[in-house]
C-alpha cells in the first residue's frame, strides 16, 4: 500500500463493515422495539426509527469529515479537545436538565446531547497523549498518577451528575493501562476484589445465627475467614520462602489482608448505608435474592423472558410481542437487546455477540500493526471503551449483572451515543490509515 | 512477559466473555422453558369464550331459566399504580359495592396478580351497568366482561331447577375443566344435566400489551376454538299448572306431585314454601341463603321428594288389591269393624273391600293384612309371619314404594317398606310376630313414601297395576327423551281385579258418605283417597287422586302438613289443580279462595 493512496483505500473496510451492520441492526430493532408491530415510520422525524436514521446520517457525516482531517490535527488539538469536554461537563452540571435523576443532559430544542458520550474519545486521546510522550510509560510513578488523574477527572464530574454506569465504563481502561505496563497484579487484584465484592454481597445479605450473639449478619463469617487465611499464610512462609524474602512476604500478605477487609467491611458499610433502596434491591436480585418487592427484578425478570421467548430462531422481524408491546422498559435504548434476543433468537442474539467480539478484537489487531504509540495507546483505549459498554450492557440484559443503564454502541437508539462511538471509531480509523508514514 | 504479548491476555479476555455471553443465551433461549412460559403467560391473554348455556323449557315451550346479559367488573392492580391511584370510593359507588367490600376485593386482586384482572364485582345486571358504563373508563385498571347471568324470570319450580353458581374449590380440582370464577350447576336439574348444558368453552388467544389490552390474535388465531353451546332442555313440567300450584300453596308447608299416567311425565312439582330461584344468584346470595337457611319454614327443602311421611290411608288401596291377588279375600268378602282390634271412625259395621275404602275402615284391613302374614297354618306365629312378610313386601315394592322409581331424581329419597330383615334388627329374630306388626297394614308403623312416591301411586291406580317410571325430562337437545327415561313397570296384579278399588276411590269423591266431597270436580268422574297422617304438630292433609276416571289423564298426590284431614285441604286443592289442568282455567272460585285464603296456622289440625 503506498503512502499517499487515496484514503478510501488505506482505510480499515472490515471495521466500517462491523460499524454500518450495527447501525442497520439498530435501525430495525429501533423499529421493531417502538412501533408496536403496526406499520413503521423509517422516516417520519417525530418516531424514534425516524429520529435514529436522521442521527445515523449525522453520524455517517461527522465520520466522514473526521476522515477526511489529517490525524496530526486530533493529535496537535488533544489537549483542547479534553478541556472542551471537561468544560461541557462542568456545564451539563450547571444548566443541564434533569431526565431520570441525572443532570446528563443539554437540552437544545427538541434534541438532548449527553457530552458524557463525547467526553469518552476526549479522555482516551488525552490518555494516549500522555503516555505515548513519557518514555518511562506506566512504571513511573509521576506518569501513572497523571493519567489516573486523566481519567479520574471526567470521571468525577459525571459520578455528580450522578450517572454511575458511564463511571464504570472508565474503569474499562484499566486493559489500556495493563498493555502499557501496568503491572499485571493488578488485573488479578482487580479480579480478587471483584469476588470479594460479591462474597461481601451475599454474605452479608443473608444472616447466621451465632452463639452469644443471636442472628446476625453473616458477613461476620467472611472475615473471621480472611483473618484464619491470613494467620495461616502468616505461619506458613517459614516453611516455604527462603529466608532473605520472607519480610517482604510477610509484609505483603499483611497489607493483602488487611486490605481485603478493610475493603470488604467499606464496601458493606457502603451497601448498608450509602446506596438508595432500589439500588440495593437491583444488586439483591442478581443475585437471586427475594427482596420482598414484587417490582424489584421487574426489569431484569421482563428482560431475561424476553431474551428467552426467542428460542432457537426467534419470533421474526416485528413479531415479538414482548418487545412490541411495552414489556420491557427502555428496550429501544438500553434494553436493546432483548429485542434481539426475542425476535432474533439465539442464532441472531449469538451473532450479535460474535459481531461485537470480531469488532472488538479488530481494534486489536490495528492497535498492533501501530508503529505509532499514540495510536496504539489509543486503539486500546477504544477497545476497552467499547468492550465495557458491551460486557455491562448484555451483561445487565442477561442477568449477569445488575441494571446499570448505559447504551450498546451503534445499537442504541440515541443521538449522543451514537455520535460518540461514531467519533471514537473514525479518529481510530484515520490514524490507522496514516499508520504507514507517520512515526511519532 | 513481553508488553506486546498482552495483547493475547486481552484478546482472551475478550474471548472468554463472548463465550459466557453465548453459553448464558444458549441457556436462556435454548433451555429455560419456564421463562419462556413466564414470557407467554406475560404477552397472550387466554380469553374464554363461554358457551351459552343451555336454557330450560316446560312441556309447552315457555321458557324456566334464561340467560341474561349481565357484565363483571374487572380490576388490574398494576395498571392502577401505573396511573397513580383512583378513587376507590367513588368507584365504590359507581358499582355499588360498600367502601368496605372494595377495599377487601382491591386486596384480593392484589394477591392473586398484579398485572392480571381480578373480578371485584360480580354479575353486575345489564340495567345497572348502562348506568354506569360511561363513567367506568375514568378509572385506571378497571375493564368490565361480558358474562350471561342465569336467570329464573317467573321463580317457579326452584327447587327442581335448582342452583346455578360460582364453583368452590372442590370443582375446581375435579379436573371437569372448571377455573376459577366458572359457574356451574350446583344442585337440582342444573347439576344433573350439568354436562348437556354447560357446552363446550372456546378459547381466543390475543397478544396483550404491558396495559393487558387486547392487540392482535395470537399466531393467527391457529389455536383459537368457537364455543359450543349447551343443549337446550325441555321438561315435562306445565308452567301453567305448576305456576297454579305454587299460588295456591303459598302460605302453607306440603307438596303436589302431578304425574301424566299414562307417559310417567311430571306435570307439576311443587314445594311450599318455596323462594325465587334469582335470590341465590349474584351478588346478595349469601344474604339471602342465611335468611332462608334460618327460616323455620325450611324454604329450601324440597318436599317432594325429600319429605317422607308414613302414607296412611292411601295405603289401603294397595292391601287391597294384594290380597285379591293372593286370593284372601274377594270383592264380595265382608270383614266386621271390630274395633277392639284396632280403632275406626264412622257408622259401618260389616263392610267390602269397595266399601271399607270409601270409609277407611281400619279393623278391614288390619283383618286382609292378617290373613296375608298371619294366616295361622304354622303353628309358630313367629316363623310364619317372618316367612310371609317377604312376599308382602316384594309386592308393595312392585308398586314403587321403597324404590328410587328409576332413578332419574337425584335426591330423591325411597322411604321405607318393612321386610324381615328390618323386623328382625328391630325386635330380634322369631321375636316378632303380626301382633306387633299390625300397624303397617293401615300405612302406619315403619312405612315412609315421598309425595312423589304418592303421586306414582296414583298413576298406577290410574293405569290400572302399571306405571311408567316418572321423570320430569321431555328431550334434551335435538336427541329427544333419553333412553331408558320411562321404562314401564308392572305390578303383576291383574288389572281387572282394579275394577272394585277405582269404584271407591270414585266413591271417596262422590257418594255422600265419601270422605272427600271436596275433591270433586263439576262434569268430571274424579277418584281419589283422602288421608290423615298422625303428626305431633297436627295432622298432616294428604289426598291422592286422579281423573278422569276412565281415561286419566292427570294423576296427583297433594300434601298440606299440620293442617288437619285429608278431605279439607288436600283434596279441594287436588280438585282445583286437576281442573286448572283438564280445563286449562279453574271455575270452582268459591273453592279456590277458601283454599288460597287458608294459611298457617290451621284450625282444627290437632283433631
Amino acid at each position: 500500500m503506498r503512502r499517499t493512496a487515496p484514503i478510501l483505500q488505506r482505510i480499515d473496510w472490515i471495521t466500517i463493515g462491523l460499524v454500518l451492520t450495527f447501525m442497520v441492526l439498530g435501525l430495525l430493532n429501533i423499529a421493531s422495539a417502538t412501533s408496536g408491530a403496526e406499520n413503521v415510520d423509517w422516516f417520519a422525524l417525530d418516531s424514534k426509527v425516524g429520529k435514529q436514521f436522521a442521527w445515523i446520517c449525522i453520524a455517517l457525516m461527522i465520520a466522514a469529515i473526521t476522515l477526511i482531517i489529517e490525524g496530526e490535527f486530533f493529535i496537535r488539538t488533544t489537549v483542547i479537545h479534553y478541556a472542551v469536554n471537561i468544560l461541557l461537563l462542568i456545564g451539563v452540571l450547571l444548566v443541564g436538565k434533569t431526565v431520570g435523576g441525572a443532570k446528563s443532559w443539554f437540552g437544545i430544542g427538541s434534541i438532548s446531547l449527553q457530552p458524557s458520550e463525547f467526553a469518552k474519545t476526549g479522555t482516551v486521546l488525552m490518555l494516549a497523549w500522555l503516555l505515548s510522550r513519557s518514555n518511562g510509560k506506566i512504571r513511573n510513578a509521576k506518569t501513572l498518577v497523571q493519567s489516573g488523574l486523566i481519567v479520574c477527572i471526567p470521571a468525577a464530574l459525571i459520578m455528580l451528575q450522578p450517572d454511575a454506569g458511564t463511571v464504570l465504563v472508565y474503569g474499562g481502561l484499566i486493559f489500556a493501562f495493563y498493555r502499557e505496563g501496568l503491572s499485571g497484579n493488578v488485573l488479578i487484584a482487580v479480579f480478587c476484589a471483584l469476588l470479594l465484592l460479591i462474597a461481601t454481597i451475599l454474605t452479608g445479605a443473608s444472616s447466621y445465627n451465632y452463639p452469644f450473639l443471636g442472628p446476625q449478619s453473616s458477613i461476620g463469617w467472611l472475615w473471621m475467614i480472611l483473618i484464619t487465611l491470613g494467620t495461616i499464610l502468616w505461619k506458613l512462609i517459614p516453611g516455604w520462602v527462603v529466608p532473605r524474602n520472607r519480610k517482604r512476604v510477610r509484609r505483603a500478605t499483611i497489607i493483602c489482608f488487611s486490605t481485603a477487609l478493610i475493603f470488604s467491611a467499606a464496601v458493606h458499610s457502603g451497601l448498608e448505608g450509602v446506596l438508595k433502596t432500589h439500588q440495593k434491591e437491583r444488586i439483591y436480585v442478581l443475585f437471586g435474592m427475594d427482596v420482598g418487592n414484587p417490582d424489584a427484578d421487574y426489569n431484569i425478570r421482563h428482560a431475561k423472558a424476553a431474551v428467552s421467548s426467542g428460542g432457537w430462531a426467534g419470533k421474526g422481524f416485528l413479531q415479538g410481542p414482548m418487545t412490541a408491546y411495552g414489556f420491557v422498559p427502555e428496550q429501544e435504548t438500553d434494553f436493546i437487546f432483548c429485542t434481539i434476543g426475542e425476535e432474533w433468537g439465539f442464532a441472531g442474539s449469538a451473532f450479535v455477540v460474535f459481531l461485537y467480539t470480531l469488532l472488538l478484537l479488530r481494534i486489536l489487531v490495528l492497535a498492533e500493526r501501530q508503529r505509532s504509540d499514540f495510536t496504539r495507546i489509543y486503539a486500546y483505549g477504544v477497545a476497552s471503551i467499547l468492550f465495557m459498554h458491551f460486557l455491562i450492557n448484555v451483561g445487565m440484559v442477561l442477568g449477569l449483572a445488575p441494571v446499570i443503564g448505559i447504551p450498546l454502541p451503534f445499537l442504541s437508539a440515541g443521538g449522543s451515543s451514537l455520535i460518540g462511538f461514531t467519533l471514537l471509531i473514525a479518529i481510530l480509523l484515520r490514524l490507522d490509515a496514516e499508520r504507514s508514514y507517520v512515526l511519532r | 512477559m513481553n508488553l506486546k504479548e498482552r495483547q493475547w491476555i486481552i484478546g482472551g479476555v475478550f474471548l472468554l466473555i463472548a463465550v459466557i455471553f453465548i453459553g448464558r443465551l444458549a441457556q436462556l433461549q435454548l433451555l429455560s422453558s419456564n421463562l419462556q412460559d413466564y414470557a407467554a403467560r406475560l404477552t397472550q391473554e387466554r380469553e374464554i369464550l363461554a358457551p351459552a348455556r343451555g336454557l330450560i323449557f316446560d312441556r309447552t315451550g315457555e321458557l324456566f331459566l334464561d340467560n341474561k346479559a349481565g357484565y363483571d367488573i374487572l380490576f388490574t392492580p398494576r395498571q392502577c399504580r401505573i396511573a397513580g391511584g383512583m378513587d376507590t370510593l367513588a368507584l365504590a359507588q359507581l358499582i355499588g359495592l360498600t367502601p368496605n367490600e372494595i377495599q377487601k376485593a382491591i386486596r384480593k386482586a392484589e394477591a392473586y396478580a398484579t398485572y392480571r384482572p381480578s373480578t371485584i364485582r360480580k354479575q353486575m345486571p345489564a340495567s345497572e351497568y348502562a348506568a354506569v358504563a360511561g363513567e367506568l373508563w375514568r378509572f385506571a385498571g378497571i375493564q368490565s366482561r361480558r358474562r350471561s347471568i342465569r336467570t329464573n324470570e317467573s321463580g317457579l319450580a326452584s327447587h327442581l331447577l335448582g342452583e346455578y353458581r360460582e364453583v368452590d374449590w372442590d370443582d375446581i380440582q375435579s379436573n371437569k375443566g372448571y377455573n376459577l370464577g366458572d359457574y356451574k350447576g350446583k344442585s337440582g336439574l342444573e347439576l344433573q344435566w350439568e354436562e348437556e348444558l354447560r357446552g363446550r368453552e372456546g378459547v381466543k388467544f390475543h397478544l396483550v400489551d404491558v396495559r393487558n389490552d387486547y392487540r392482535q390474535s395470537a399466531e393467527q388465531g391457529a389455536l383459537d376454538s368457537m364455543p359450543t353451546p349447551g343443549e337446550n332442555i325441555n321438561l315435562t313440567l306445565d308452567m301453567a299448572l305448576q305456576a297454579y300450584g305454587e299460588s295456591i300453596m303459598e302460605g302453607k308447608r306440603g307438596s303436589i306431585v302431578a304425574i301424566e299416567p299414562h307417559s310417567g311425565e311430571v306435570l307439576a312439582m311443587v314445594s311450599a314454601p318455596s323462594y325465587a330461584t334469582d335470590l341465590l344468584t349474584g351478588r346478595m346470595r349469601g344474604t339471602h341463603y342465611d335468611s332462608l337457611l334460618r327460616d323455620t319454614n325450611k324454604p329450601l327443602f324440597n318436599r317432594t321428594m325429600r319429605a317422607t311421611y308414613r302414607p296412611g290411608s292411601i295405603f289401603k288401596m294397595i292391601q287391597g288389591l294384594i290380597a285379591m291377588d293372593r286370593g284372601v279375600i274377594s270383592t264380595q268378602t265382608r270383614i266386621p269393624c271390630n274395633r277392639s282390634i284396632i280403632g275406626c271412625h264412622g257408622g259401618h259395621t260389616n263392610d267390602n273391600l269397595e266399601s271399607a275404602i270409601v270409609h277407611s275402615c281400619n279393623p278391614y284391613f288390619h283383618e286382609v293384612m292378617r290373613r296375608m302374614i298371619q294366616p295361622r297354618k304354622e303353628s309358630n306365629v313367629f316363623e310364619e309371619a317372618r316367612n310371609q312378610l317377604g312376599d308382602w313386601s316384594a309386592s308393595i315394592r312392585r308398586f314403587g314404594l321403597g324404590t328410587d322409581l328409576g332413578g332419574h331424581f337425584p335426591g330423591l329419597r325411597s322411604g321405607s317398606v318393612p321386610d324381615t330383615t328390618l323386623y328382625d334388627k328391630l325386635y330380634g329374630r322369631k321375636r316378632w310376630a303380626y301382633s306387633t306388626i299390625y300397624s303397617i297394614s293401615i300405612g302406619e308403623g315403619e312405612l315412609l313414601t315421598t309425595p312423589l312416591h304418592m303421586a306414582n301411586l296414583a298413576a298406577t291406580l290410574a293405569n290400572r297395576g302399571s306405571f311408567r317410571t316418572p321423570h320430569v325430562i321431555q328431550s334434551i337437545g335435538s336427541k329427544g327423551k333419553p333412553a331408558g327415561m320411562d321404562s314401564l313397570v308392572q305390578t303383576g296384579i291383574d288389572p281387572a281385579l282394579f275394577k272394585p278399588v277405582i269404584k271407591a276411590m270414585n266413591a271417596v269423591t262422590e257418594s255422600d258418605e265419601g270422605t272427600a266431597p271436596l275433591a270433586r270436580i263439576p262434569g268430571i268422574k274424579v277418584c281419589g283417597k283422602t288421608g290423615t297422617v298422625q303428626d305431633s304438630q297436627g295432622n298432616h292433609s294428604v289426598f291422592i287422586a286422579f281423573a278422569p276416571a276412565n281415561d286419566p289423564k292427570i294423576a296427583l298426590s297433594v300434601y298440606v302438613e299440620n293442617a288437619g284431614a285429608g278431605g279439607d285441604w288436600a283434596a279441594p286443592i287436588a280438585s282445583l289443580m286437576m281442573e286448572h289442568y283438564l280445563k286449562g282455567s279453574v271455575q270452582q272460585t268459591e273453592k279456590e279462595s277458601r283454599v288460597k285464603g287458608a294459611t298457617y296456622p290451621f284450625a282444627n289440625a290437632k283433631q
